[in-house]
């Protein structure tokens, strides 16, 4: 997801800033209503940008139930299945969950869904903390082409693409939105 | 982060850049947390062969390197002078071209030649890691130490360090100063001029031949191991007179700053390079050494290991 000058490309606004805050306070809200036992519920956000969204879910819930879910960190890059088949090498970084795991519900937190793989591997990386009781998956974007079973739980956006196509997300900066990128 | 890896090999840290030194040490600090879950194992290295080739013997950074390989799932093979047909007559390159035409990925090399991992590295497709060569390099002992200083101190810039001991004959005191002159620390080295020459001071060092005035100023106290085994007569003062003059002794330990940190690469010759209560003191990190090993080899073996071949 990286500006590319040199191609020219054109691309579609899919959410502006407001509609991206409405998919968040959603996406809360469903959190809330679909585990009445909140407080053992974990946002695990996926670097980098899967942790700021968390980061921002979990103060949308804050402001609505007063209660402070904890964060943590999943770190994919040492537990995907394609090292060496990647031109470059995934930055690693270090991961970090509330301990112990059990009883309680971890909820990954990513800002694309495209194959799985990263899920995947998401999955991987918690388990070898522990055993939660559950795990759940909340998405901004969901843009299909699965090469995985895998789904999400909560979405903010179900977005129709083409392989090649690619999703934009500016969050933390002075235009917020989510944009479908086409090389042209 | 925005430095790249693009090595095969790690074979000094003096080719490294600042850059590609912070990298290591980056990726250190997600493996380590590794060693901290219910499941300390990673697939990153799955379906990869680790080769531990030690012409020279070693039991510490072998079995380092060996529980970091299978930390990263890679599959793994010691080989030990005595079991390699070196003994035999083979050259070191047949040896690598056997090594090789069994699919090794990654060949750990420990050797009492400098150069001898280079020489493999130019001459195989495998990812060579250096595990000490001769009097040259041991990088990863470097990048161990500097991961234990910054993990302590925060940074490596701007702290004094103290290399104490046979500076000549150590592959582990050339990576250090390697590392920490590149990371902007100021090392001292300190022993008797036959075994810590002015020479040195061309690496950007300082070289003192009196213990006594330097420690009062040190952030870091690093004691080399003296090497009875393969100390030659002719540079060494005799083992009562190196005590007498470089051991760090509890009495001499008092002039230490109180948060000045005490590192050995081990083995530990207690009585003899250190007081052995301050091997054991809270100053000590020995121990940590000896885990943040573990991290900076996994993540060596990560970077130089998970490059598309």
């Amino acid at each position: 997801m990286t500006d590319s000058r040199t191609h020219p490309e054109s691309s579609i606004l899919l959410m502006d800033a407001a509609a991206l805050g409405r998919a968040l306070r959603r996406i809360a809200h469903e959190v809330i209503e679909r585990n009445p036992e909140l407080r053992q519920v974990v946002l695990a956000g996926i670097p980098s940008r899967g942790n700021e969204i968390a980061r921002r879910i979990a103060g949308i819930i804050s402001g609505i139930e007063k209660i402070d879910l904890p964060l943590g960190v999943i770190d994919v890059a040492m537990h995907r299945d394609d090292v060496g088949r990647r031109a470059e090498l995934p930055v690693v970084q270090p991961s970090s969950l509330p301990l112990p795991l059990e009883d309680r519900t971890v909820i990954i937190v990513d800002d694309v869904l495209f194959t799985g793989r990263t899920v995947r591997a998401a999955l991987d990386a918690i388990t070898s903390f522990g055993r939660p009781a559950k795990i759940q998956l909340a998405v901004l974007i969901d843009r299909g082409h699965r090469e995985l079973p895998i789904r999400a739980d909560y979405v903010g956006k179900n977005v129709p693409t083409a392989p090649d196509e690619r999703v934009r997300l500016r969050l933390g900066e002075a235009e917020e939105g989510v944009w479908l990128v086409r090389q042209s | 982060m925005t430095t790249r890896w693009n090595r095969k090999d790690l074979l000094g840290l003096r080719e490294l850049s600042a850059g590609e030194i912070n990298l290591v040490l980056e990726t250190a600090d997600a493996f380590k947390q590794v060693g901290t879950r219910e499941i300390k194992k990673v697939p990153a290295l799955r379906g990869k062969t680790l080769v531990n080739f030690f012409v020279e013997p070693s039991t510490r950074t072998r079995t380092s390197f060996e529980l970091a390989a299978l930390r990263l799932s890679a599959d793994i093979i010691n080989i030990s002078a005595e079991a390699s047909s070196l003994t035999k007559g083979e050259t070191l390159k047949d040896t690598a071209r056997n090594l090789e035409a069994l699919h090794a990925d990654i060949l750990v090399i420990r050797h009492s030649s400098a150069g001898a991992p280079q020489f493999l590295a130019e001459r195989v497709s495998s990812s060579v890691i250096n595990a000490g060569d001769g009097a040259h390099e041991h990088p990863t002992q470097g990048l161990l130490d500097v991961y234990t200083i910054r993990e302590r101190r925060g940074r490596i810039e701007g702290l004094n360090v103290a290399i104490v001991g046979d500076i000549l004959f150590s592959r582990v005191a050339r990576s250090n100063i390697f590392a920490l002159t590149k990371l902007g620390a100021r090392v001292t080295l300190v022993g008797p001029s036959t075994l810590v020459p002015r020479e040195f001071e061309k690496f950007g060092v300082t070289v003192s031949h009196d213990l006594e005035s330097v420690l009062p100023q040190a952030d870091v106290v690093n004691l080399l191991r003296i090497q009875h085994e393969r100390q030659r007569n002719e540079y060494f003062p005799g083992l009562g007179e190196y005590i007498r003059l470089f051991g760090l002794t509890r009495e001499r330990a008092k002039l230490l700053k109180p948060d000045c940190l005490i590192m050995h690469p081990g083995p530990i010759n207690r009585g003899v390079e250190i007081d052995s209560e301050l091997a054991d003191g809270a100053q000590s990190v020995i121990l940590d050494q000896v885990t943040n090993g573990l991290a900076v080899r996994m993540a060596v073996l990560y970077l130089c290991g998970g490059i598309a071949a």
